[in-house]
């Protein structure tokens, strides 16, 4: 254990010190003596990052609810605390025990973006861990991940013990129970020690163990096959769901220091029903589930009661598409009016109803409203399945701006399939005439921000055979965009090339990125998501030293043969389904809301045994 | 929502632990959702973001312990002392602990800018024997000036008119108590860290706990 005296020398020298002390309000504390299992939950990033995560929340509670287990949290040290930890000798450890991270039994990194792998690597060897699984004996941790990254688990398999694909909330529970039955059977001082466990583990459905799989590669360099080695390795690993929805967290910790998501959270609704075809979150969180209004409700005033938040954000990909959303925000500012609730909607579609959503949670402040039309052209909306037209983002702009908001926020992607030179004089017109809306509803300077991504085609969409829009075409765009879009209301901004550049490697990347990862890491790449500390340079040396082409990840058209890195693990939606979508947008044909008619894609089936145990209007399919 | 207040309940409370790593305007949030927690009925102040309305006595920097924080409180209904210490306690983190809440009129002047001075216990890791480091002290003291550079901010003052006192009260080597009594206030706040700086010691810790406020006499209430 870290000593309170220790720590204090340590946290005299750095920013920030509450990222490292924990103890905050609902922290759950438990005594080690009592179970049968210790785990520790790891976010690769900052502590004010990390605490506005739900999918951890979600996971800690549910784990600490079991008395036969217990979970604690640890965040990425900045780098200045890594330097003061190393230069006192001091191991990473959890925030509530403060015992070092190498005493737990399980350690469960999220991995919610890819920029963050790097930080993966340092905390391992904070910890005072070989990096590579195969290096670490069965005394160690075992180190596990899961979350949206790991819906590609390649690029990280050589770190990782198992990754847990899919939904945690049962089959972490189930992972918990088998390395307690493990640790019984004699644990790590068995002969097979770490080879038992894992076996075991992947007999469990939704649990990943890499080293169990071998992969081979044709002439070209592309995946041939990825091949099963032992009997309880199914060839294709299914992401795991809950029927329904667990009970909300409604006792979350409540962090020292503002979080990037200073509030709290309750998720309404999992899975989208829209079908954007870009969109990863829209196929892997499939099928659609609601939270009923009337749980919604009462977990607002238990989370509220419990932590002393004012605010609290309702979480679901799409948050007018819940049924009884206009009830919900209405019961909940009258039952919490006096202490001046705020309600935040992430996610709100663009009509008319979102905007009187809208207005009724923008009481307090009128910041701006939100409009993700994604494209600029019709034809390109029509593409990537939008479902929008320019009548009415017009319209709703219309509304928007009567209402009384003086900002609209807008969210674009460049480089999308297909796209022309033709679709970005489209956008930049359709941004120039949602301004003239506002000049003409509000008689005076408005404010248009535009957020231009960049698009990534992420695994497990219609689009994942798509490369990545080369860097000459983007720039070339981008700038277009900004000469047709001169004003002083208009202000544009997008990523650097090189951090939607990396993204797209790493999200498409197979087994053999593991050695530029570990590469990049070693030659000082370390919190690659944060401006000032993202060095492309190093990558690319990492790329060289290891003699990998980044082309091949990024720039390639993937044939529908190829095996894909990531089609081992099977999200329950079929690849024709995927392939006829992808078809679909070459021809700009739309496919309708998946709650007015079913497109076949292949998750009811996959679930059917889910589905029995709920009644059938829990799921959004109809 | 917002509300004229009816009561003002003074709370003093002590610092140790993790809280000592929060900063000022965190330690605000955490008061406010404390008070939440606790069903106190807050006066909110007006405009388009209200806050439930807090006063604090001078802000504690960031590491410090404290036996004697002060944050005024101000309800929209009549609770009595007792049961607003009751309840708040309820709902401290590790590391907050409410001494006492008293209530003051509601026109008492705010608490910034009624602490004149404050006590501070710093124990000093410094290789330095006993009697070297009082006679740095005595030394410190007699100087009638004592010109320094504010740390991140390049700017020149004089820290001698800040210090009222400073005692040697335990020690051994290697460790040493010292106390501090500084000025605090917009003429100037002195810093134990400064004044540990400008004892020239070699220093390789210092932990400080704010012991006592002193107020400026005939306002206090």
């Amino acid at each position: 254990m870290i000593d309170d005296a220790t720590l204090d020398r340590i946290l005299a020298r750095v920013q920030k010190p509450a990222r490292y002390v924990g103890r905050e309000w609902n922290s759950v504390t438990k005594d080690w003596s009592r179970v049968e299992v210790t785990l520790a939950l790891a976010y690769p990033d900052v502590y004010e990052i990390g605490m506005s995560n739900l999918g951890l929340a979600i996971l800690y509670d549910v784990v600490n609810r079991d008395a036969r287990f217990l979970a604690e949290r640890v965040y990425a040290p900045w780098a200045d605390m890594e330097r003061a930890m190393r230069a006192a000798g001091v191991p990473l450890y959890a925030l509530e025990s403060r015992r070092p991270l190498r005493e737990f039994d399980v350690i469960g990194f999220t991995l919610q973006y890819e920029l963050t792998y790097t930080n993966i690597l340092s905390m391992l060897d904070l910890a005072g861990l070989p990096l590579r699984a195969e290096e670490r004996t069965a005394e160690m941790p075992l180190i596990i991940a899961g979350g949206s990254g790991a819906y590609n688990p390649e690029p990280m398999a050589d770190f990782f013990d198992l990754f847990v694909i899919g939904e945690g909330e049962e089959v972490l529970i189930e992972l918990l129970e088998c390395v307690s039955a493990w640790k019984r059977a004699g644990g790590p001082r068995r002969p097979d020690g770490r080879e038992a466990l894992l076996r075991e583990a992947a007999r469990l459905e939704g649990i990943y163990v890499p080293r169990f799989y071998r992969p081979r590669y044709h002439a070209d360099g592309a995946l041939a096959a990825l091949e099963p080695t032992v009997p309880e390795a199914v060839p294709r690993v299914r992401k795991r769901i809950v029927p329904a929805l667990g009970p909300a967290p409604t006792r979350p910790v409540v962090p020292h220091i503002e979080a990037v998501h200073d509030r709290g959270m309750i998720e309404i609704q999992r899975g989208c029903s829209r079908g954007c075809r870009f969109c990863q979150a829209g196929i892997i969180y499939r099928p659609i589930r609601e939270r009923p209004a009337h749980d919604v409700l009462e977990a607002i005033d238990a989370l509220l009661a419990s932590t002393g938040y004012d605010e609290v954000s309702l979480i679901s990909l799409s948050s007018s598409d819940h049924s009884a959303i206009a009830e919900i925000v209405e019961q909940a500012m009258a039952r919490h009016a006096r202490a001046g609730l705020a309600i935040s909607l992430p996610s709100l579609r663009i009509d008319s109803f979102s905007v009187r959503l809208a207005e009724m949670i923008e009481s307090r402040r009128k910041t701006g409203f939100t409009f993700a039309p994604e494209a600029g052209s019709q034809r390109l909306r029509d593409v990537i399945n939008k479902g929008i037209t320019e009548n009415e983002i017009l319209e709703t702009a219309e509304a928007v701006f009567s209402s009384g908001w003086n900002r609209i926020k807008l969210y674009f992607m460049l480089g999308l399939p297909t796209e022309a030179d033709e679709d970005v004089s489209e956008m930049a017109r359709l941004i120039m005439a949602l301004r003239a809306v506002g000049r003409r509803i509000r008689r005076r300077a408005v404010e248009i921000a535009v957020s231009v991504a960049t698009f990534v085609p992420k695994p497990h969409t219609p689009f994942q055979w798509e490369p990545l829009a080369p860097f000459e075409v983007v720039t070339a765009r981008q700038e277009a965009l900004h000469r047709l879009t001169q004003s002083r209301e208009v202000r544009l901004s997008w990523p650097e090339w090189e951090t939607t550049w990396l993204e797209a490697l790493l999200s498409r990347g197979d087994r053999r990125l593991g050695r530029a990862i570990e590469a990049a890491w070693r030659l000082g790449a370390r919190f690659d998501a944060w401006a000032e500390c993202f060095q492309p340079a190093l990558w690319k040396r990492a790329l060289e030293e290891t003699g990998l082409d980044p082309d091949f990840y990024t720039a390639r058209r993937r044939p529908r043969e190829e095996v894909l890195p990531w089609s081992v693990v099977d999200v329950g939606v079929s690849d024709e389904f995927l392939w006829r979508e992808y078809e679909r947008a070459l021809r700009g044909e739309l496919s309708p809301d998946c709650r007015l008619a079913c497109h076949q894609c292949g998750v009811m089936a996959s679930f059917a045994r889910e589905r029995v145990r709920v009644p059938r209007e829990a799921w959004g399919c109809p | 929502m917002t509300s004229t207040p009816l009561q003002r309940l003074r709370f003093t409370f002590a610092v140790d632990g993790p809280l000592r790593y929060i900063a000022v305007l965190d330690r605000g949030r955490l008061w406010e959702r404390l008070l939440r927690r606790a069903g106190l009925p807050l006066a909110y102040s007006q405009g388009f973001n209200p806050h439930p309305r807090v006063q604090f006595a001078d802000a504690l920097p960031l590491g410090y312990a404290s036996l004697c924080e002060r944050v005024d409180v101000f309800l929209q209904e009549a609770m009595s002392p007792g049961e607003a210490l009751a309840r708040t306690r309820a709902q401290s983190p590790e590391g907050l602990t409410i001494l006492s809440a008293e209530e003051v009129p509601l026109k008492a002047p705010p608490l910034q800018g009624l602490v004149r001075a404050a006590v501070y216990c710093v124990e000093a890791w410094a290789s330095e024997p006993t009697d070297v480091v009082k006679e740095r002290i005595a030394r410190l003291l007699a100087a009638p000036t004592l010109p320094r550079t504010r740390p991140g901010r390049g700017q020149v003052y004089d820290l001698r008119p800040l210090i009222e006192a400073i005692d040697y009260t335990a020690g051994e080597e290697g460790r040493h108590t010292l106390m501090m009594r500084l000025r605090c206030g917009s003429q100037g706040s002195g810093r134990p860290e400064e004044v540990l700086s400008a004892l020239e010691l070699a220093l390789e810790h210092a932990s400080i706990c704010r012991t006592e406020l002193i107020w400026v006499p005939q306002e206090v209430s």
